[in-house]
């Protein structure tokens, strides 16, 4: 089968890919890239599991095929992640009050959550509800994911207040 | 950048006769992809596939259009399309992506205000122009689908598509919107009640994309609002409703009503005017206007689906008219007369 080579942006490296028109974005990060944070969950968009940041904004890789993306920005949950694949602190609040059991939608949820507080510094408890609507969990339930945002944003307007 | 044709890439096309499940590329035992089999069909490495071209402008969109025929389709967003690729409820042999044509913002255009085709519908949330201009989109569009639905999904793709629950429909329908297309004949513009033909059918010719939707601007004494039941969240509507309502410049009667409905027929319609036309001239009672809602909930005849059953999407019909109807009397500055 005839395949093209288009330059990826992921987590701020270039990844070239031969990709065919047909193939997703998610089939291409997971499958040829390795990126076990995009996961496929619904393939039409409806859960989240496969959520990247395109250019800061999320969207659903299941909808959107490779050879659309060349040369945008594309940022996975481990873009997230510090010097020495350190924790975001988005993470930390998450494992510190229990928003993840199986882990499986985390990385869409905690990207979803990461481009709203990058555009909003303070949502309400139902702004992020609303934001998160698409982000469906299975087991751990969404108390403790909304209580585990809102606790990583008011850190971060301490941290922002006090220097 | 190239011309159409040009950068056609030409890739697996579909295979003349079903390719068995023994020589479908299989990724080595234990390797886990992304996508796993769905209904006992294979991945999609081999099949379903399609040429892809990029355009930069609607003429090039209707020459890729003209050029391919049939199986082409066009890609805007994409979350719509994509899902029917993905569940081959669709198999395009070409995707036509516009996603190149220049993206202009919405702006005001003597009465009216212009909505271009390719604007995205966080767009819409987020445009300043939209919200003073018309309000009653953007608290439409806030209910369709997920953020990320937003933030890809467009305005003409959601028109193009035609969807019998679509919110952008709904509008288009309320506020008498006029959309503009663009085909081999040149531009045209068609008012929105001529435009939804039937189950995911619009009057969109073969060749010929949307170019955008024209509705009219808010004004001192008008009133809109729209509701609409889910079961989840960002879900497909049960049922929506638009209504409009406009009053006399110098006194508190009702001058313009209409309602519009989603998710009671195969298409985004206009709930019964003979039904609607009775508040003309008055200032309703809170009976009034339930009695119009029920009325306009008879007029229609919503079939059982999976999402709900008939009889409750005529109920919801009813309780929804009411109360944008009576959200769109109050919001014009109009009131509610004792009973």
């Amino acid at each position: 089968m005839t395949r093209r080579q288009v330059a990826l942006r992921v987590n701020g490296v270039s990844r070239d890919a031969w990709v065919a028109p047909s193939d997703t974005l998610l089939e291409v990060l997971h499958d040829q890239l390795g990126l076990q944070d995009v996961r496929y969950g619904c393939g039409e968009g409806v859960c989240g599991t496969c959520t990247v940041l395109l250019d800061g904004e999320p969207v659903s890789t299941c909808l959107l095929y490779a050879v659309q993306v060349e040369d945008r920005e594309i940022v996975t949950l481990l873009g997230l992640l510090g010097e020495g694949e350190s924790l975001h602190p988005l993470q930390e609040s998450f494992l510190r009050l229990g928003g993840s059991q199986c882990g499986f939608c985390t990385p869409g949820v905690i990207l979803t959550a990461h481009s709203l507080a990058e555009r909003m510094p303070r949502p309400s408890r139902d702004e992020i509800r609303h934001e998160l609507g698409g982000s469906l969990c299975r087991c751990t339930g969404y108390t403790k994911v909304l209580d585990a945002i809102e606790s990583y944003l008011a850190d971060r307007a301490g941290v922002g207040e006090g220097t | 950048m190239e011309e159409v044709g040009a950068m056609t890439l030409t890739f697996g096309r579909e295979a003349e006769a079903p390719t068995p499940m023994s020589a479908v590329s299989s990724p080595s035992p234990g390797v886990h992809t992304a996508r796993a089999s769905r209904g006992g069909e294979p991945r999609r490495h081999g099949d379903a596939g399609f040429d892809y071209v990029r355009v930069h402008s609607y003429d090039q969109a209707v020459a890729a259009l003209t050029e391919y025929g049939e199986g082409a389709k066009v890609i805007a967003g994409g979350q719509s399309l994509v899902p029917m690729v993905n569940l081959r409820l669709v198999r395009p042999t070409v995707l036509i992506d516009v996603n190149g044509i220049d993206p202009e913002r919405p702006y005001v255009e003597y009465d009216h205000l212009v909505i271009p085709a390719m604007t995205r519908h966080s767009q819409l949330l987020a445009s300043p122009v939209v919200q003073s201009h018309c309000p009653l989109l953007a608290q439409a569009v806030a209910h369709v689908g997920n953020v990320r639905v937003r933030n890809r999904g467009t305005l003409g793709g959601s028109l193009a598509q035609g969807e019998a629950t679509a919110e952008i429909g709904a509008v288009a329908l309320a506020l008498d919107g006029e959309i503009t297309a663009y085909g081999p004949q040149g531009h045209r513009i068609m008012r929105s009640e001529d435009f939804f033909l039937g189950f995911l059918t619009t009057a969109l010719g073969p060749e010929e994309l949307v170019t955008g939707l024209r509705l009219p601007l808010a004004g001192p004494k008008r009133g809109w609002s729209f509701h609409e039941m889910t079961r989840r969240v960002g879900g497909t509507a049960i049922v929506g409703v638009a209504a409009t309502v406009e009053l006399a410049p110098d006194a508190e009667v009702v001058r313009f009503v209409r309602v519009s409905l989603i998710g009671v027929a195969e298409r985004p319609v206009i709930g019964e005017p003979g039904a609607t036309s009775s508040l003309l001239g008055e200032v309703p009672s809170a009976a009034h206007l339930d009695a119009v809602a029920a009325a306009v909930a008879a007029a229609t005849r919503p079939r059982d689906d999976v999402l709900a059953s008939g009889s409750y999407r005529s109920r919801l019909a009813r309780v929804l008219t009411r109360r944008a109807l009576t959200e769109a009397l109050l919001g014009a500055g109009g009131r509610i007369a004792a009973a």
